[in-house]
């Protein structure tokens, strides 16, 4: 089972939506689809839906051409991030709204909706209006009518994203489970590095319509192709600063910090992205290097801090481990582990990962 | 903390009782005043008790009337309801044909209520109307001035004409705010639109659809300018609806006691009406 897109390119008026695209999805995989609000994530689901029609390409399924097909006969499932039940159904009614339709018997509806109903911890509330729930009840509803039926498409378009901090991370670390033994794929879109991280699988980081690089989600993270794709899959967002490399000398900012490295490229100016969790307030690594910055903003997040600061003309991000507060201008030494910069041409193309 | 007791905070209130008072309680305790109290002129007032509520209860006329006018009201919502949302349903969604439709459909609503009477009356006139006289060229006998069924069926057409948009621009209102992702979501169960319509369209409209039916029966309960415009009441007393009745008795007649009970019945029955009817239509409605 695969799903594949060939030459898709989906324009509306003098618009592109999305730019010619290849993507090949297998079977039993989940797959992530990363970026930015109107980045073409929900517009390209549409189209693997089959709700939507590519104005080029071609989309199949199996070895068989689809592109153009409704939408019904495609077995698909779709979650929204707002939490589509029909209203006036009950929990369970609406649980078993998509076997209805496909003439299951009630016998095998019950067992099959009491199933879903326990995995997605609903069994109390089957007799409930979608009204009377709350937000993260409803889109456990939600959920289960895309799994209940065994569909060979599942769609996930930002599922987590009108649910409090809580329900997130609860549902969130339900998710990978859910998805097991199932024959499938699964496609999810997100905006949030740190949940394309957490489901695993295959991710394809997006921007601005289109595909910037497709592949095991850890690969694509560990060595993004370019740096608009790194930037995509970095939360807080990736420092970025030019370098210069003569021989085994390397410096940046005006050769106010510089190291020697082994790294094996060529002499020249390169851009890196050093992510802010390489930029700590104490040692790490065996290459770290030592600068002093002047504190910004100073913030907490769960167990690690945030530090922004300033160094040269540039504001850096920085993110350690331990919740400590640093006052406003403050000078603070802070190190960068050099090992871990990620080396981009002046194309902004992959280098090297260190 | 202990709270210091001032009186003087009652002063505060004044304003908005004495504005209430003026708009709302005076008039109002006038037409109760009269309603137990018969009066020769003269500021001189006899005390009655219920009898003119009694009279109003047990008059055949009163029956009548309201008979009429339930009539009526059921007749115009049972069109005016579902032709409102049929006609919401066939609306373009976006694009320019969005404000043509809205601005064309908000016409009969910014129409003055004795004007839309006098346009109707002119309209439907047998021998000069183009209505009128179009329909009796085509064979048909109808003269509106003459005939009960006529009558009413030209005020019913004059109401529905002069208020189906405003059903209409509630339920577009309604269906606007439907997201799309419910649509897709009926799409990927392959639902009928039959389907769509009643599990996704209706109960999403079903607040905005509770408060088109209030505000047209409220509207049309309480009926007077058009219908006397149009018809006067007439032929004979065949459409003199409540309101029309409760003029001509109280200003007729000067039968100012009966009026003034018949005044408060009328109230009561569009309070406790719309009352009912709000009530059944919210119980299990959550707050989403």
């Amino acid at each position: 089972m695969s799903l594949e897109l060939k030459n898709v390119e989906k324009k509306i008026g003098l618009d592109t939506h999305i730019y010619t695209t290849d993507l090949k999805l297998e079977k039993n995989t989940i797959n992530i689809l990363l970026g930015p609000t109107l980045s073409g994530k929900t517009s390209l689901m549409q189209i693997m839906a089959g709700l939507d029609k590519p104005s080029m390409g071609e989309i199949w399924f199996n070895d068989k051409n689809v592109t153009g097909m409704k939408v019904q006969k495609r077995n698909v499932s779709m979650v929204y991030q707002q939490f589509i039940n029909y209203p006036n159904f009950t929990v369970y009614e609406n649980i078993a709204s998509p076997l209805k339709i496909t003439g299951v018997s009630s016998d095998e509806t019950k067992q099959r909706v009491g199933k879903v109903a326990e995995l997605l911890k609903l069994s109390g509330m089957l007799n409930k209006k979608p009204n009377e729930l709350s937000g993260g009840q409803q889109q456990r509803t939600a959920l289960a009518r895309a799994l209940v039926k065994d569909s060979d498409l599942i769609l996930l378009d930002e599922p987590l994203a009108n649910l409090d901090f809580k329900l997130r991370e609860e549902l969130r670390e339900e998710l990978p489970r859910l998805f097991e033994n199932r024959d499938c794929i699964v496609v999810y879109a997100t905006t949030e590095p740190s949940e394309a991280l957490l489901l695993g699988g295959n991710t394809a980081t997006l921007q601005e319509g289109k595909v910037i690089q497709y592949g095991k989600t850890l690969d694509v993270y560990n060595k993004p192709n370019s740096l608009l794709s790194a930037q995509v899959f970095s939360d807080p967002p990736m420092n970025i600063t030019k370098i210069k490399k003569v021989g085994d000398n390397c410096s940046f900012l005006d050769n106010s910090v510089n190291w020697k490295s082994k790294i094996n490229i060529k002499d020249g100016e390169y851009k890196v992205g050093i992510r802010p969790h390489n930029i700590t307030t104490y040692k790490e690594g065996n290459n770290s290097l030592e600068i002093k910055g002047k504190v910004l903003i100073s913030e907490l997040s769960g167990s690690e801090s945030l530090i922004h600061f300033t160094k040269g003309d540039l504001s850096w991000v920085s993110l350690s481990n331990g919740i400590f507060q640093k006052n406003v201008g403050e000078e603070m030494n802070l190190y960068m582990n050099a090992d871990e910069f990620i080396y981009f041409d002046e194309n902004e193309r992959l280098v090297t990962n260190g | 903390m202990n709270k210091t007791i001032n009186q003087k905070a009652w002063f505060f209130v004044i304003p908005v009782f004495v504005l209430v008072a003026f708009n709302a309680i005076i008039p109002l305790m006038t037409v109760v005043n009269y309603a137990f109290q018969e009066t020769f002129g003269n500021n001189v007032f006899m005390w009655e008790g219920t009898r003119w509520f009694k009279q109003i209860m047990l008059s055949e006329r009163f029956h009548a009337s309201l008979g009429r006018q339930f009539l009526f009201t059921f007749i115009i919502l049972f069109i005016q309801i579902p032709l409102g949302i049929a006609i919401a349903l066939t609306m373009p969604k976006e694009g320019v044909g969005v404000p043509v439709c809205l601005v064309l459909m908000s016409m009969p609503l910014l129409i003055p209520w004795n004007v839309v009477g006098a346009m109707w009356n002119i309209f439907a006139l047998p021998d000069i109307g183009f209505l009128g006289h179009s329909l009796n060229a085509l064979g048909f006998d109808y003269n509106f001035t003459q005939q009960i069924g006529d009558a009413w069926f030209t005020t019913i057409l004059m109401d529905v004409w002069h208020w189906t948009s405003l059903v209409v621009l509630l339920s577009y209102a309604g269906l606007q705010s439907i997201q799309p992702a419910y649509y897709q979501a009926a799409e990927i169960d392959g639902a009928s639109r039959w389907a769509v319509f009643t599990k996704i369209e209706l109960p999403k409209m079903k607040k905005v659809l509770t408060i088109a039916i209030l505000l047209r029966f409220m509207d049309s309960f309480m009926i007077y300018t058009e219908p006397f415009v149009l018809t006067g009441g007439g032929p004979g007393n065949a459409t003199a609806f409540l309101s029309i009745d409760l003029v001509k008795m109280a200003l007729g007649q000067f039968d100012l006691g009966p009026a003034a009970a018949m005044s408060l019945i009328y109230f009561f029955i569009v309070l406790l009406v719309c009352w009912v009817f709000y009530t059944l239509m919210m119980r299990n409605e959550g707050n989403q």
